[in-house]
Parts: C-alpha cells; structure tokens; sequence
C-alpha cells in the first residue's frame, strides 16, 4: 500500500483572485492573511500553498466546507483555472507548461471529470452522453457505441442509451456522468462533489458503486466533497482543506484518531466514530498469547467488531490480515477510541459555556 | 441688436464677427422688425438659448443651424460616388435574389405555390393544425384577389428574413465569443432598433436607384436583421455554464464546443429571434412600398394616398393575416425544436 507511484502532485500552489494577483502573491508569500488580504488590497485568495501528492490506484478525497477552495484546487489539475502560482505535476511534467493542443490531449485522453451538477449535453442522448470523450477525439458513433455501451451497462444503466437525459432521474443521470467519465479510459478521475446533488440513499448506493468500480479498475481518483462521512467512507489519502490552506492530511484513520488542530476536532466531533474506525488502527501490533474470544479481519470496523462481542467488555479478539494473526484487540481499547481526544472534550466543554 | 452683441464687443471678437458676415439669408423674424421699423427688444423671459443661429444674429462668423443640416448633405453627397463603388457590387445580389424570388413567387400558377407554401409549412412545423390554419389564410387573401400582392410581400420577406439570419447569426456568435465586440455591437443594434423607420429610407434612396429592389431589401435588413442578433448572442450565453465547463474538461476545441454545445443548446432562442425578424421585416415591408417595394404595402399606401378607406382596411387585414401565419409558423416550429431537446 505505501509503495505506489505519486501519479500527480501538486507543489506551492497559490490562486489569488482578484486585479493585481501578482503582486498581491508577494503580500501572502509575505504572510499577509486571508482576511487582511480583502480587507486592504480587495483580492481573494483562493489557495494557500497547496502541496499535495496524489497516488496511483488511490482515491484522494479534498475536503472542506463550502469556500473552502477545494473546487477551485480540483480545477487546477486539467487547468480549467489557472494558478498564480506553483506546479502541477502530472508523471512528473508541469502541465502548467503546456500550450493548449497538450493541454486537450491530456483532458481528452487521460484526465476525466465527474461533475455536481451532472452537465451532461442535455440535447444528446444518454449514449452520446457517454461516448462524449470519444466523440471529441473524432470516433465515430459505431466506433464508442460498443465502448460506451459496456460502461453504461456496468454502471447499471443498460438499455438506457436511447433516451435523453432530462428523462432521468438524477441518480441515473450521475451514473451517467460516471459513464462518460468511464468511457474516456483515462487513468485520472476529477470527482467535484460528484454525489453531492443526490439523496442520501442514491448517494450510499452511488459512493458503493463508485468503490466497487475501484477495485476492479484502480484509477487514480481525485474526490471533492464537503461531506465527512462520505470522504470518510472512500478515502485512501484525505487532504482537509479550510479557508484555502490544507488543515492536515493523511490517511483518514490517522487524522480520526490524532486531529492535528482544533478545526478538525470539531470537524470529526459528530462522526459515528465506531463505524469508521478499522480494527487496524487502534489494535496492538502483537498476535494475542493464549485465550481469545474470536477472530476479526484487520479491517473490520469498531461497530462489526462489537457486536461479535455482544457488548461484553472482556472479550479480545486475534486479528487477521490475509489469513496471518497481525495484532490483537481488546474491548476496552476500542471503547477508548470511541471517545474523541480529551483536548477536543474540553473544547467542546467550553464552548457550550461560552454559548 | 441681438442678444448676445455684448459677449462678442467684451471678449474684443467684433471685428472678427463682421469680417465674416456676409450675405447670410435674413430671418423672416428679422425681415418683419426691419419692415415694421421696431427694434425687436428681447425681455428678460424672451432670453435665448445660446444656440447657433442665436449666436450667430450677434456674430455673422458663427454658422447658423441650418448650415449644420445642410453640410451633413454635402458631406454625404460628396462621399456618395466612393460609397457607391464599394456597396453597390456588394449588395447586387440582394436586387438579384428579390428579383427572381419575386419572379418565381408570383409566376408560379397558385395551384403549385400554394401546395408548395403548405407542404412547406408542414415541414417546419409537423402540425396539420397550423397547416389548415396557413391554407385557410392563403384561400381568404386569394378569394379577394389580393393573392398576388400577399405573394409579392412573402417573396420579399422570406429573401430579407434569409439574409438576416445568414448575417445576423455569424455576428451574435461573434458578440458572444467577445465582450469588446459586444459593446460595439449594441449600440448600433440600439440605434437600428430606435431610429424611425422611415429615416432609414432617406440616405438609401440618396444612394441606390429607385427602381433596384436592394434598395428597399437593404431598409428590411437594416430594420429587422436586430432580433436575430441580439438572441443569439443571449442564447450562446445563457447556454448552462455547468455544460460549457464540461466540454473544456474532456478537451473539446472551440468549434466542436460552438456546433456541438452552444449553438444546439441556443437554437430555441435564435428561434425566437428568427420569429422576431420575419415579424419586424413585415412590418418594414409595409413601410417599404413607399420606396418602390411592391406588395401589400403599396395598397395601404394607396389607401392612405387617395383615402380610398376600403382599399387600406383589405391591404390592412391580408397583412394581419399574413403576420398571423407566420409567427405561428415560426412559433410551432420553435415548440418542436423546445420538445425534442426540452428543458434542463
């Protein structure tokens, strides 16, 4: 898991916004803060020195609340905006270099986009929806029609070629933007907010979708949300993003477990901590000596795991990665877990007094 | 004595002012005080604007008003020979089309044009409804006998209402592709669009002869070619931003995003302003006639003309009539273009 090629990587990443970025650049390189920045020079900085690397086969989720930028960052990476300052590294190479015929290879060949608000070509029909980065590089309709058929199959669309988008419901009309994203066959997926749109239902069964799709194909994904449960659920590497600047990033347990500042104590306050939680992260490294009560995989949640103890607290368990004992876990350990970091208790405390 | 005699005798201009007065036209109003002996005191609520010809009662060397108007004729008539080397080749083909459309429009025996108009309106439209509607339209004009003028008046309107949206589309994507050329395009469809209908006819009348059809076929376009632009230019922009963003996400170059985005998704609005400028033509056909432009128009000038009231109210009604028709043409087939690609 740790050994995967940095597919893209992204280094000193500014965007200002605003009549004189560059020389506001100088203000904020000079530590000038966001507020400060709008107040005396009437610029917006849209992103703070961004660095991040995002792994081959990984899903990246950015997230961050609304305003946060991590629409503007995800748009970075094919360019729809441009920095004011920084790279972006796609297999090494800057893009940010790039002349525009590059630039529209890259987008048509190996960088897709799933978007909010669908935007699909409402006067084409759900297989010329599908087929649209295939067409765009100059195939013919017979050419992706077998293409794009297999993926609007796959995502559970079949049989829905023929009709047009607006008689979709907008679950549908999503798998349909997955499909076209699908069927360009690039390695990258640009996902903004991708299922932010949809019911809560339709939006678990999409995310199962989505890491159903993951593990037979290994893309490399780039998934914006606003929703912690959801990044929760789908990342392999999570970058929280707050007024433009990263907060923390890391594996999603980790930042779960060890919240590196207030921001994102509160952030991870009111999550079901018992179903995110894997076995993994909070077992001891140690095969268990003598009596267990059971056996669990490695990454099982906390909640599978405690109703295989039916709540008795003295249960431990041997834990199992591909068949070899790696680590036990008792009980108590993952009810300690459970409760959030003390600092974040007494944060909570005394804002409910300060209210 | 005029009113303003002091500012020029302070400012020390007076010799000046007389070095050039000359022979200027008297004012009936001067010519009358000169006769009636009476100096024409001026009181104090009788006090003039500063104007030229104001002005120009104290100081002979200023220009009068009329001098304005007149020179603005000089001007055009002296730059009409240039004008005319380089418009009157270029807008040949307009007289050429009108003249044969007219030819074919009203040589055609009625019992081929009309099915041919009708099997028309059905292509458009696919709706039998409209096409009873354009039949029944058709036979009323026909039983008066206006049938010939109707055609003459559809025979100009389908070449203006054809070549305003040849122009006008190109430009209103234009429009929408470049702010710059959006601020110098509206204000001269602002200008076309309010400025009388009839003024349009002066300067043209000046350039081309009567007797060519462009002439009255450039005063249509001029006049209904607007609509067509305006719309589409708010149609390509109003095309949804989501959908715009992403065709440049999977790499289209700017003509497939124009043929295969923008323009299918504004086709309802450039529709639209199609209807508005086959509308806006009928209206300055009408207008038109006064300058030779054949059709209904010239009845209703006849009626106008020599008050024949009955002669006008007919020309009037086969007008309405035609306007009728084609609007619902023009708006059925917009429907059919709104339902086959429908709303976001």
């Amino acid at each position: 898991m740790t050994d995967k090629n940095i597919k893209v990587s992204i280094r000193h990443l500014y965007k200002i916004f605003g009549e004189d970025p560059a020389s506001a650049l100088k203000d904020v390189k000079g530590g000038l803060s966001k507020a400060d920045l709008l107040e005396t020079r009437n610029h917006v900085l849209g992103l703070n020195d961004i660095n991040v690397d995002i792994k081959e086969g990984e899903i990246t989720v950015i997230m961050g609340l609304s305003g946060s930028g991590k629409s503007t960052l995800i748009r970075h990476l094919n360019r729809l905006i441009e920095p004011t300052a920084g790279e972006v590294l796609v297999e090494g190479e800057d893009i940010l270099k790039w002349n525009t015929r590059r630039m529209r290879k890259l987008r048509r060949e190996s960088m897709s986009m799933v978007f909010q608000k669908f935007a699909l070509l409402p006067h084409r029909t759900v297989l010329e929806n599908a087929g649209m980065a295939l067409a765009t590089r100059g195939r013919k309709r017979a050419e992706y029609e077998g293409e794009a058929n297999k993926w609007l199959d796959r995502v559970g669309l079949g049989g829905y070629g023929g009709q047009y988008p607006h008689q979709l419901s907008g679950g549908q009309q999503q798998r349909v933007g997955i499909a076209r994203a699908l069927t360009s066959n690039s390695d990258i997926m640009l996902m903004d907010e991708a299922f932010s749109a949809l019911d809560p239902l339709i939006r678990t069964d999409m995310q199962d979708l989505l890491l159903e799709l993951q593990d037979e194909l290994h893309k490399t994904i780039v998934f914006i949300t606003h929703d912690l449960d959801e990044a929760l659920k789908l990342a392999d590497h999570l970058v929280i993003l707050n007024n433009g600047a990263i907060v923390q990033q890391g594996e999603p347990q980790k930042i779960l477990l060890d919240p590196a500042d207030p921001y994102i104590e509160d952030f991870v306050a009111d999550i079901n901590r018992a179903r995110v939680l894997r076995v993994r992260s909070v077992m001891e490294k140690t095969p268990p000596e003598g009596e267990v009560s059971g056996e669990v995989d490695h990454d099982a949640t906390l909640e599978s795991v405690i109703a295989d103890a039916q709540g008795q607290m003295d249960r431990r368990f041997r834990v199992m990665r591909r068949g070899r004992a790696v680590g036990t876990i008792e009980m108590p350990e993952i009810m300690r877990a459970l409760v959030p970091a003390k600092s974040s208790a007494e944060a909570e405390e005394s804002s409910d007094t300060a209210a | 004595m005029a009113t303003y005699d002091g500012v020029f005798d302070t400012l020390g201009l007076r010799n000046w002012c007389d070095g050039g007065s000359s022979g200027a036209p008297m004012s009936m109003a001067d010519l009358l005080a000169q006769t009636s002996g009476t100096e024409n005191t001026t009181s104090f609520w009788d006090f003039p604007f500063p104007s030229l010809d104001a002005l120009h009662d104290a100081c002979g060397a200023i220009p009068q008003t009329r001098d304005l108007t007149q020179g603005l004729e000089a001007g055009f008539l002296a730059l009409r020979d240039g004008l005319r080397v380089v418009v009157d080749p270029l807008t040949q083909p307009l007289s050429w089309m009108l003249r044969e459309m007219l030819y074919v429009m009203t040589q055609t025996p009625w019992f081929i044009m009309l099915p041919v108009l009708l099997l028309l309106v059905y292509a458009v439209t696919r709706a039998w409804k409209i096409v009873g509607l354009v039949a029944l339209f058709l036979a009323i004009l026909a039983f008066v006998d206006h049938y010939g003028y109707a055609m003459e008046t559809l025979a100009i309107i389908f070449v203006c209402a054809f070549i305003c949206v040849l122009i006008g589309v190109p430009i209103g994507i234009l429009m929408s592709r470049s702010d710059r050329m959006q601020r110098i395009v509206i204000p001269i469809l602002d200008m076309l669009q309010t400025l009388p209908p009839f003024v349009y006819l002066i300067p043209l009348i000046f350039l081309f002869s009567v007797t060519e059809p462009k002439l009255y076929g450039i005063a249509v376009i001029l006049y209904a070619i607007v609509p067509v632009v305006r719309l589409t230019d708010l149609g390509i922009r109003l095309v949804d931003k989501d959908v715009i963003e992403a065709a440049d996400a999977f790499g289209m170059t700017r003509n497939q995003k124009l043929f295969g985005v923008q323009i299918p998704l504004a086709l309802p609005n450039i529709m639209a302003g199609v209807n508005q400028t086959i509308m806006m033509s009928l209206a300055m056909v009408v207008i038109a006639s006064m300058v030779s432009a054949p059709g209904l128009g010239i009845l209703v000038l006849r009626g106008i003309r020599n008050l024949e009231l009955g002669v006008g109210l007919v020309a009037g009604f086969g007008i309405v009539v035609l306007a009728i028709a084609l609007d619902r043409v023009t708006k059925a087939a917009l429907a059919r273009i709104d339902a086959s690609q429908s709303s976001r």
